[in-house]
């Protein structure tokens, strides 16, 4: 029969739509655990540093780490930014770079340079576009990040800092907050701050092998490597997340698209018949 | 019961080992160290090699760390081991990779940016290619 080819096709090709949204979908889920997990799993390390570094701020060593010291803000900061490698994620990203501008006009304002260091394909792509000052970049991580990938590019946002091209400098990720929600994260990595351990009030000090600068120094390195690693696996469990809602919405609606489709499929073909028994009615009566 | 200390081995990507230990052994940069629990504070970073460790039953536990740091406190002892193995020319190399990285990507115009141009004029001319069909269509009726 004729009636309705083409919303027979088009129902055809929102199923094959849908049915690629339903793959994404789940393999997002399926993902989505598996980013968890290693979120967890790097949890005690950045922990323990972070216990680390806060016996350290008490203790009283003869020698004051750069990274440690606050200092005024005149020639420039760095912004570390961590996005997903690929689309598809609802409004994961935008909103990640909403954000990241913001804070990037709040000091673009005040006079300052910025530095940018991205981590992701679609960081790079979107501050390349905007002529941002990218000194660094590196993307495709793949969904087991390990921290060997990332110490190239921390380094050269902490030797911008040792050179004093900046003075501050922060890591904008989005943070999992639930499957639903994800929200965009700027933090503050350098100076360190923020680490308190009220347990040890009395004055004491390390021994320190083979000295203090050469161990503060490593300490602290690994510290903003493993804080940007934690950024690195929360803004992939997020992506996963963002991924799998707005791939469930997509078939969702696919599915409405479908149902509303075929109705207007059904009551076309009723017609249709309904005209040629009218017609044969007709025409029988004719006769 | 011999004295014991809280013993926390842990890397970036994992977990390694936590418990108590009555004593530790680790290769740190000076030397090997033996700590004892109630060892004075001790920051020192680790040279790669073996972290063996005494548990609460008598025996013995060996880890491997490619380096890292130690640090120690009289009541707990945490090892932060490294995943990858470096040094400072190693840590250099990887930084000038990702600051080419960056360069060629500023220049290298064809790459992410075409991709999503040539996308979008893509589907302008297919949304063309249909017009002129359907336009065909309705000529040829």
């Amino acid at each position: 029969m004729a009636v309705g080819k083409e919303i027979r096709t088009k129902i055809k090709s929102v199923k094959s739509t849908q049915k690629i949204t339903r793959a994404m979908e789940m393999v997002a889920a399926s993902k989505m655990r598996k980013a968890q997990e290693r979120m967890a799993a790097a949890r005690p390390y950045a922990q323990k540093i972070r216990n680390v570094i806060g016996h350290l701020a008490h203790a009283h060593p003869e020698y004051k780490h750069p990274y440690l010291q606050d200092r005024e803000v005149k020639a420039g900061v760095g912004f570390i930014i961590i996005s997903s490698d690929r689309g598809l994620c609802g409004g994961l990203n935008s909103n990640l770079f909403k954000a990241t501008v913001r804070a990037m006009r709040e000091w673009n304002d005040k006079g300052v340079k910025i530095e940018l260091c991205t981590i992701g394909a679609k960081a790079n792509g979107f501050f390349k576009r905007l002529g941002g000052n990218v000194v660094a970049q590196i993307s495709h991580v793949g969904d087991a990040p390990q921290i060997s990938n990332l110490i190239g590019v921390v380094k050269v946002m902490l030797d911008a800092y040792d050179e004093g091209r900046i003075d501050r400098l922060f890591v904008v990720y989005n943070e999992l907050v639930n499957t639903m929600t994800q929200r965009p994260n700027v933090e503050q990595l350098l100076p360190v701050h923020g680490v308190d351990d009220p347990q040890l009030k009395h004055h004491w000090d390390y021994i320190y092998e083979p000295d203090a600068k050469d161990v503060l120094n490593g300490l602290l390195m690994r510290y903003i490597e493993s804080l940007v690693y934690q950024g690195v696996v929360e803004n992939l469990s997020s992506e996963q997340a963002a991924r799998m809602v707005a791939m469930k919405s997509a078939s969702d609606n696919a599915g409405d698209l479908i149902g509303e489709l075929q109705l207007v499929y059904n009551k076309a073909r009723q017609a249709a018949i309904t005209q040629e028994l009218s017609e044969i009615v007709a025409g029988a009566a004719a006769v | 019961m011999a004295m014991t200390v809280h013993v926390d081995i842990v890397s970036a990507e994992e977990e390694i080992f936590s418990g108590l230990a009555s004593m530790v052994f680790a290769p740190g940069v000076m030397g090997e160290l033996g700590i004892m629990p109630r060892h004075t504070p001790l920051l020192t970073r680790l040279k790669p090699g073996e972290v063996r460790l005494i548990n609460t039953e008598g025996e013995e536990e060996s880890f491997y760390v490619s380096g890292g740091v130690l640090e120690i406190q009289p009541h707990t002892i945490t090892i932060l081991s490294d995943t990858a193995h470096r040094a400072k020319d190693l840590d250099e190399a990887a930084a000038l990779e990702a600051k080419h990285q960056a360069e060629q990507k500023l220049q290298d115009q064809s790459s992410e940016f075409d991709y999503a141009q040539a996308q979008t004029e893509l589907a302008e001319a297919m949304a063309q290619l249909q017009a002129i069909q359907k336009m065909r269509k309705k000529l040829g009726r």
